[in-house]
Order: C-alpha cells, then structure tokens, then sequence
C-alpha cells in the first residue's frame, strides 16, 4: 500500500535527511494511506457501490482508489479544497467525463447493481436517471414551458399534450418555481434572475423522473435568498431522490447533508455523518480543512 | 503564558480569526485568574477575621460579572462571523459554558466574603475554620488545575479533576458532621455553625464547577461529552 504525506512525496523519493523534518511538521495523522478512507464510507442500502475508483486524466491521476457507497435517498456532500477531485468523482456517476478524450475511468462503478461503464450501456438512459445540475444555470434559450418539457419529450415520457402541461407544472412545483413563472411560462427563460434560473435547470432536471440528481456546487452564483431556497428544495427532493451534491460551503454541506465525504488531492480521505464531521471529525486533514486551516 | 499547544487555535488562514480565538482564550483565563483569587482571598478574608478584605470582594464581584458578559458577546460575535466548526466550534462552545461556571464561582466567593463579615463582627472563637481551610485548599487546587488544563488542553489533567469531586464530597461530609458535633455540644453555636457550614457548602459547590469546567476541557479535547457518565466512560473517552 502506498503512504503518501500531505506534499504527496513518497518518502523512497526523498532523501532520508529531509524526511524527518516533514514527519515534524505534521502531526501523524495528516498521512493518508491510499485506498483508506475514515469514518462510515459505505452503506446499508447502496443506490451508488463504487469500488477502487482511479480516473487518469492522461498520465494524471486525479482519483486515486476511491471506494463509496452512496445511499438511497441520501444526501451526501463532497467537500474540499479545489482541484481535489470531488468535481471528476462526481462526473463519473452519470459518465460527463465521457466527453474529455483523455479522461480514463477504473474500477467497478455500479449504480443499482449494474455497471455504470458497461459498453454497451445506453448513457443517454443512464442520463435520465442520474440528472445534473451546474454551478453557473445554463437554461436554454428557449422558453421557460421548453426548457422543462425538453427532456421528456427527447426521452417520450408524454404521449399527449395534456401529460406534458403536467410535467411541467409538477417539476415547476417540486423547484419552488410555480408560482413565481405559471403565468409567463411563454416568457424566455434567460430572462429570468440566476435563482430563478438554477431553480429552473433543477425542474429541468427533474423533469424526466431521475432517480438521482448530481449537483455540482450549485448555489456559488447565487445570492443567499436563492440559496436557502435552493436548500430548501435539496431537502424536499431527498424524500424521493438522492442527491450528491459537490460545494464549497462548508456551512451549505453542513445544512443539506446526511453524509459528507471529504476529499484531498485525489483521495478520500474521510466519510461521517455530517454532523459528526462539522463537530469532531476523525481525520486531522478533514479538521484542518473544515476549520480554515489551509487552502 | 501560551505554549506550543495553543498553536491548534492559532494556525488558521484567517490571522484575525487566530487572533480572536486567542483573545477569547486569554480573556477567559484572565477570568478563571480573578475568580480564584476571589476564591482564595473570601477563605483569607473569614479564618483572619478580615472585614476589609471581604468588603473588596463583594466590589470586585461586578467586575467578574462584567468580564462574564463581553467573554459571552465575544464568543457570540465569532460565532456569527466565522461560522466555527470541529475543535474551534468546541472551543467556542465550551468557553461559553465554563464562563457561566466561573461567574458562578465568583457568586460563591461573594457569598463567603458575606458570611466572613458576619462572622467577624460576631467575633467568636473560631469552630471549623481547619475544614474550611481544608476544603478551600482542595477546591482551589482544583480550580487552579482546571484553568491549567483549559490552557495546556490537557484531557488527563481535566480527567483527575473530574475525580478528585467525590474526594470533596466525602470531605464535606466530615466537615459537617464535626460541625453538627459543635451543635450539639452547645446550642449557643448553632447559628454560628451554620454559617460555617455555609462557607462549605459554598466550598463545596467551587469544587463541582471545577469538575464542570474539567469536564468541558475534555469535550474540547476529545469531542465527546462526558457530563452525566460513569467515570470509566470518561477514562475511555480520555485514553483515546
């Protein structure tokens, strides 16, 4: 098993003069051992079972055998410092890291048992059920009705008109966003204020019934009135989804999640329950992260 | 007096952030420091019969009061502006619970430094005062060794703290029944060994704050709480 410190230098390529004075430095907590992570990483009740997970982007390794299980209807958060992985993990769920030519996926990645990366697996469905939402709202520059009605009606998911108006008015609803557009739903969605917006792609998303909805962090181009009500709809939408959601708000994790996984420089270094992780987590580098100890 | 250790709340990127988690510290030691000389002066004030020193530490109380409520505003204002988690959450926390303990403590000091001045303007031989400077003696070395821990985060410390309390207990007990034995030998003592037996039980009470403001040390250390446990719970928790 490979140890690697904090600097990721393994200690054969150091010269031992110099390996002492870093163990010093560093409490010995701050070592991850690859492949080992802290705290309660996997799950009774699997929607996600993700096992030695490594994506090399080129001859990168920017996940480095990661192994979670995500649960059904949970809420788990990925947190930690930029460049650290949380954003690639994520986008491996619904294979959005298809489209990056050298970007290679390992491992077993299953979602309700069956294997994400199967050749012949169709990834339009896989998209369907695994929904993303972006940090920047990118609606289309259609209407706000189109913008909703677009995916069920690629995917066939309504035969008549009336099914339609339907859908779209009930993921309008689930986003919180009914009200406030019913009766302007001709009106173009890029019109709309950013909360709004996002509130948007999040009934778009919702709108073909998926079964899991990724959200990379979501709410960092929103003011905080769009924000609480976007939490407010992550906590509506986990009765019956399960979310996984990428921030950079240790408070927002803190407030929308069941779980939360930490990650560092590729590797998973602790999972816990959210509550247990903002009061007393287990690892020294989940500490230090969560309390503005380095960045 | 800051150590090496007190490095864990001092490494934030956020150098104002650093520097209110140690002012809020400092503060509170300065507290913990002028509530145990209250403590030690009220002990002073009633086996030496002084009605001068018991008199300053009735005023001094309001200055404890004082640093009780801007030690309070502090830790609410870093709450609201910095949003702590884990251990500087747990810092932030316990200085809040262990500020009311030692507030507290002052009130007990208040109340011996009165009893001294009834007792010295009743001017009688002394009954009880070797268990009053007995327990005194105990409590304040717990008191003393609570703040310690708080300074040096020592949970060991904090733990013999915790059962150093029943030792008190026991004490006190004796010290009660010998003053019940003065009662009874000649009832024109009764009022005087009652306020005697006052000032222990105000003795008494310092000693259990000790033990909470121990008990908080450990939570801010380990992160678990082990108020309202076994003893051997808390050994667990601290042999960690």
């Amino acid at each position: 098993m490979n140890t690697l410190n904090t600097t990721v230098t393994s200690e054969a390529e150091m010269p031992e003069e110099n390996v002492v004075p870093v163990q010093e430095e560093k409490p010995a907590e701050t070592v991850i051992e690859e492949g080992k992570t802290v705290g309660r990483p996997f799950a009774d009740d699997a929607k996600f079972k993700l096992r030695n997970v490594e994506v090399f982007y080129g001859q990168d390794r920017a996940i480095k055998n990661i192994s979670l299980d995500i649960g059904r209807n949970e809420v788990i958060a990925f947190i930690g410092p930029s460049g650290c992985g949380k954003s690639t993990f994520l986008r491996c769920l619904n294979r959005m890291n298809d489209s990056i030519d050298i970007c290679r996926v390992k491992g077993s990645l299953n979602l309700d048992d069956q294997d994400i990366y199967d050749p012949k697996r169709d990834v339009v469905e896989l998209r369907a059920r695994v929904g993303m939402v972006f940090q920047k709202p990118n609606p289309f520059p259609k209407s706000i009705y189109d913008n909703v009605a677009y995916g069920p009606r690629i995917h066939g998911l309504a035969n008549r008109k009336s099914d339609l108006d339907d859908i779209v008015e009930n993921s309008l609803r689930k986003a919180g966003l009914w009200d406030e557009v019913k009766d302007r739903l001709d009106a173009t969605a890029t019109g709309m204020s950013g909360g709004q917006q996002q509130r948007l792609c999040i009934a778009r998303a919702i709108a073909v019934s998926p079964e899991v909805v990724l959200m990379d962090e979501p709410c960092s181009a929103l003011d905080p009135i769009a924000t609480a009500k976007v939490e407010e709809l992550i906590a509506e939408l986990s009765e019956s989804y399960t979310i996984v959601i990428v921030t950079h708000s240790m408070q927002q994790a803190a407030r929308v999640s069941h779980r939360t996984a930490y990650f560092h420089l590729g590797h998973l270094v602790e999972v816990n329950e959210t509550n247990k992780v903002f009061t007393s987590p287990e690892h020294e580098l989940t500490e230090s992260y969560i309390t503005g100890r380095f960045g | 007096m800051p150590t090496k250790k007190d490095d864990v709340y001092g490494d934030h990127i956020s150098h104002k952030f650093n520097d209110e988690l140690m002012e809020l510290k400092t503060e509170f030691l300065k507290m913990g420091g002028m509530v145990e000389a209250q403590v030690e002066n009220a002990v002073q004030a009633l086996v030496d019969g002084d009605g001068h020193l018991a008199e300053q530490i009735r005023a001094k109380d309001k200055q404890v009061d004082k640093m009780e409520m801007d030690l309070d505003e502090e830790a609410t204002l870093i709450i609201a502006r910095r949003q702590p988690t884990a251990r500087d959450l747990r810092l932030v926390i316990s200085v809040i619970k262990m500020v009311a303990d030692l507030e507290r403590v002052g009130d007990e000091a208040k109340k011996i430094a009165k009893l001294a001045i009834k007792l010295s303007e009743e001017g009688q031989a002394p009954r009880g005062y070797v268990e009053v400077r007995h327990i005194g003696t105990h409590v304040l070395g717990m008191l003393h060794d609570s703040l310690d821990a708080f300074a040096r985060l020592d949970s060991e410390q904090a733990l013999r703290i915790m059962k150093e309390d029943k030792r008190v207990d026991e004490e006190y007990q004796a010290a009660a029944r010998t003053l019940l034995t003065f009662m009874m030998e000649d009832t024109r003592n009764i009022s005087r060994c009652m306020s005697v037996m006052w000032v222990l039980r105000a003795l008494e009470r310092v000693g259990d704050h000790a033990c909470n403001i121990a008990e908080n040390v450990i939570f801010m250390v380990k992160g678990e709480d082990v108020r309202h446990t076994p003893v051997e719970e808390a050994e667990r928790v601290v042999g960690r």
